[in-house]
C-alpha cells in the first residue's frame, strides 16, 4: 500500500529510522525520567532540555482503533486496521500506527501488541502485530 | 478564580448567512457579502459602524476551500475602516472568531465587530474528485505540526481519528449503533424543516444502518456534509447595542480552555479538550446546565456531538447514548432540542458559527417551521479532538 512519508527533522529522525537497528526510539528526559511522544527537543513535562531517543521494548496494546473501508485514495487496499497503541512503558505513552498480520475483524481494545518495522525509502515505519 | 468576566459586557446583535449551496454558482466572497451585509441591517447598524472584523482561521490556512477568504479580503470588499482585524488558524475552534471578537470588545479597541465563516468544499471538490481533502496535498513528504504523526499509516481523513473516539465510547460506556444513529435522525429530520439544508429527504434507522461504513463504527451518515456558504455574525459592545431588530443576545459565559496536548492522539480519548472547555464555561457563570433551552453542537461528526453532551454537562459522564436514545428528549420538542437546523450532517458544514446563527434565530423566534418553545438560554459549542469552544447564550 503506498504511503505518504514523513519529512524528518533532527528531532523526529530517531523515531522514523530507528527500526534500522530494530529499535523503537522513543524520547526520554533523563531529568524527570518521562518518556513522551513526538519527540522534541524539550521536556513537556518538565521543560529540561536533558532529553533524547531511547529504546522502548517494542510491546504496547491497543488504546482504539479503527477497520478504516473508505478508499480515500484510488491506491488504497482497504480494509485495513488504524490503531493508538499504548507502549507498556508508561500510561499514556502512544500513537498512532496499523495493525496487521490478523483478519482486520479481529482487533480489539486491549489486544496485546508487538512492533515490526517495514521499511520505506529511508523511513522505517514502525507497525504493530498481535502479541 | 476570574475577577471580572468581561464577555457579559458584548452581546450578539445581528445575524446572516448566504445560500448554502451544494455547490454554490457563486464565488466565495460574494456569499461572504451576502452573510456580512445581511447581519449588519439585522443588527440595525451600517458598515461605518463597523469597526472590527474577525474570522477563523485566516486566508488560506487549510487549502482554498477550507477558509478561501479571510479579514484582509472582506475588509477590503466591503469598503470596511477597522481598528482591529484578526483571523488565524491557532485558537480554540470554529467559535475562535467570536471569542477573538468578544476580546476585542471587551479591550475597548472595538464597539462593533464582524465575525464570519466561509467555506466552498462542495465546489473544489467538484473540480477535484479527491474524497479526502488530506489526500490533495500528496506532493512531498509530509512536515505538518501534527499530520506527520498519521498519514504514514494511512489515516487519510479526520474520520480515521474520530472513529477511534467512538470506538472508544462504545467499549468504556456501552455506546452503541443505534444510539449514535440518533444523532443523524434527528439532525435529518430537523432539517426536512429548513428549507436551506443540504439534505431534507427523510432518513430511517434502516437508512442509516445501511449506509455505507467510512471507518468503524462512523458510518457515512455520522459525517457532516460539504456546502458551499458563509455566516455572519455582529458582536456589539451592550452599551452601544442599538434599538434594531433584535434583543441583543448576551455572551454569558465562553469555554475555551486547551489544557491537554494540541494533538489527535495524545488526548483523552474519550474527553478530548470538550471538558476542559465546558469546565471554564460553567466556572464563568451561575447559570447551571439545567438552565439551557436549547443545544446546538459540533457534529462534524456524530460522536463529537455526543461528547459535547457530556462535556458541556448537558447529561452524565459516559451516558450521552443513553441520554439521546430512542430520540424524543432531543426532538424539537423534547426536553433539549439539539441541532435544530439539522446541523452539519444534514444542513451543512457550515462550520461553527451555522450553530450559533441557529441558536440566535431560536431565541428571537425567527426559527420558523422548526422554531422550539420560548427558551432564554442557549448553548453551543464547536470543534473536537484537541481544539474546541462554547458559549452560553442569553437572550435579555
Amino acid at each position: 500500500m503506498p504511503r505518504k512519508l514523513p519529512a524528518l527533522t533532527g528531532d523526529n529522525r530517531a523515531f522514523w529510522q530507528g527500526g534500522e537497528n530494530n529499535a523503537l526510539l522513543i524520547h526520554r528526559c533523563s531529568a524527570c525520567t518521562r518518556y513522551f511522544h513526538p519527540p522534541s527537543p524539550v521536556c513537556p513535562a518538565c521543560n529540561s532540555f536533558e532529553v533524547g531517543p531511547q529504546a522502548v521494548s517494542g510491546k504496547g496494546q491497543v488504546a482504539s482503533f479503527t477497520i478504516n473501508h473508505q478508499p480515500w485514495t484510488p491506491e488504497l487496499q482497504e480494509p485495513f486496521v488504524i490503531a493508538i497503541v499504548e507502549l507498556v512503558e508508561q500510561a499514556g505513552l502512544r500513537f498512532v500506527s496499523n495493525i496487521e498480520g490478523i483478519p482486520v475483524t479481529d482487533v480489539f481494545i486491549g489486544m496485546p501488541v508487538r512492533v515490526h518495522f517495514q521499511q520505506e525509502d529511508d523511513v522505517w515505519l514502525p507497525l504493530f502485530v498481535k502479541d | 478564580m476570574f475577577d471580572r468576566l468581561y464577555e457579559k459586557d458584548v452581546a450578539i446583535t445581528g445575524i446572516g448567512q448566504s445560500e448554502v449551496g451544494r455547490p454554490s454558482q457563486l464565488s466565495a466572497m460574494r456569499l461572504t457579502a451576502d452573510a456580512c451585509l445581511e447581519a449588519i441591517a439585522d443588527a440595525g447598524l451600517t458598515r461605518d459602524e463597523i469597526d472590527g472584523v474577525a474570522c477563523w482561521p485566516g486566508d488560506n490556512n487549510n487549502g482554498d476551500s477550507f477558509s478561501p477568504v479571510g479579514p484582509n479580503a472582506l475588509k477590503n470588499a466591503l469598503g470596511l475602516n477597522v481598528n482591529w482585524f484578526g483571523g488565524g488558524y491557532e485558537g480554540p475552534g470554529p467559535l475562535a472568531g467570536i471569542i477573538n471578537g468578544v476580546m476585542a470588545i471587551a479591550s475597548g479597541m472595538c464597539r462593533n465587530v464582524l465575525v464570519f465563516r466561509t467555506i466552498t468544499e462542495s465546489s473544489t471538490r467538484q473540480h477535484n474528485k479527491q474524497a479526502s481533502a488530506l489526500t490533495n496535498k500528496t506532493q512531498g513528504r509530509d512536515s505538518s505540526f501534527a499530520w506527520q504523526w498519521y498519514t504514514p499509516f494511512n489515516v487519510l481523513s479526520a474520520a480515521n481519528l474520530m472513529a477511534m473516539y467512538a470506538q472508544r465510547h462504545f467499549h468504556d460506556y456501552g455506546t452503541t449503533s443505534e444510539q449514535l444513529a440518533q444523532i443523524a435522525l434527528t439532525c435529518r429530520r430537523n432539517a426536512e424543516l429548513n428549507p436551506k439544508a443540504v439534505y431534507r429527504t427523510p432518513m430511517s434507522m434502516d437508512d442509516y444502518m445501511q449506509s455505507r461504513m467510512i471507518s468503524t463504527p462512523l458510518r457515512m451518515f455520522d459525517c457532516d456534509v460539504h456546502c458551499d456558504a458563509s455566516t455572519a455574525i455582529i458582536l456589539s459592545r451592550r452599551d452601544a447595542a442599538k434599538d434594531g431588530r433584535n434583543p441583543p443576545i448576551r455572551i454569558e459565559a465562553m469555554g475555551a480552555a486547551l489544557n491537554q496536548p494540541w494533538s489527535w492522539d495524545q488526548i483523552s480519548l474519550t474527553q478530548g479538550a470538550a471538558f476542559d472547555v465546558g469546565r471554564m464555561m460553567w466556572a464563568r457563570t451561575d447559570l447551571k446546565p439545567k438552565d439551557v433551552g436549547s443545544a446546538q453542537l459540533y457534529d462534524g461528526f456524530s460522536i463529537l456531538t455526543m461528547i459535547w453532551l457530556e462535556a458541556l454537562g448537558l447529561c452524565p459522564v459516559g451516558e450521552s447514548g443513553r441520554f439521546v436514545e430512542g430520540g424524543q428528549r432531543i426532538a424539537l420538542d423534547g426536553e433539549l432540542p439539539l441541532n435544530t437546523n439539522g446541523g452539519q450532517l444534514s444542513g451543512g458544514r457550515t462550520h461553527g458559527l451555522g450553530y450559533v446563527h441557529e441558536a440566535c434565530l431560536q431565541l428571537w423566534g425567527r426559527a420558523d417551521k422548526r422554531q422550539i418553545a420560548d427558551h432564554q438560554v442557549a448553548v453551543t459549542a464547536a470543534g473536537g479532538g484537541p481544539l474546541g469552544g462554547s458559549l452560553l447564550l442569553v437572550r435579555d
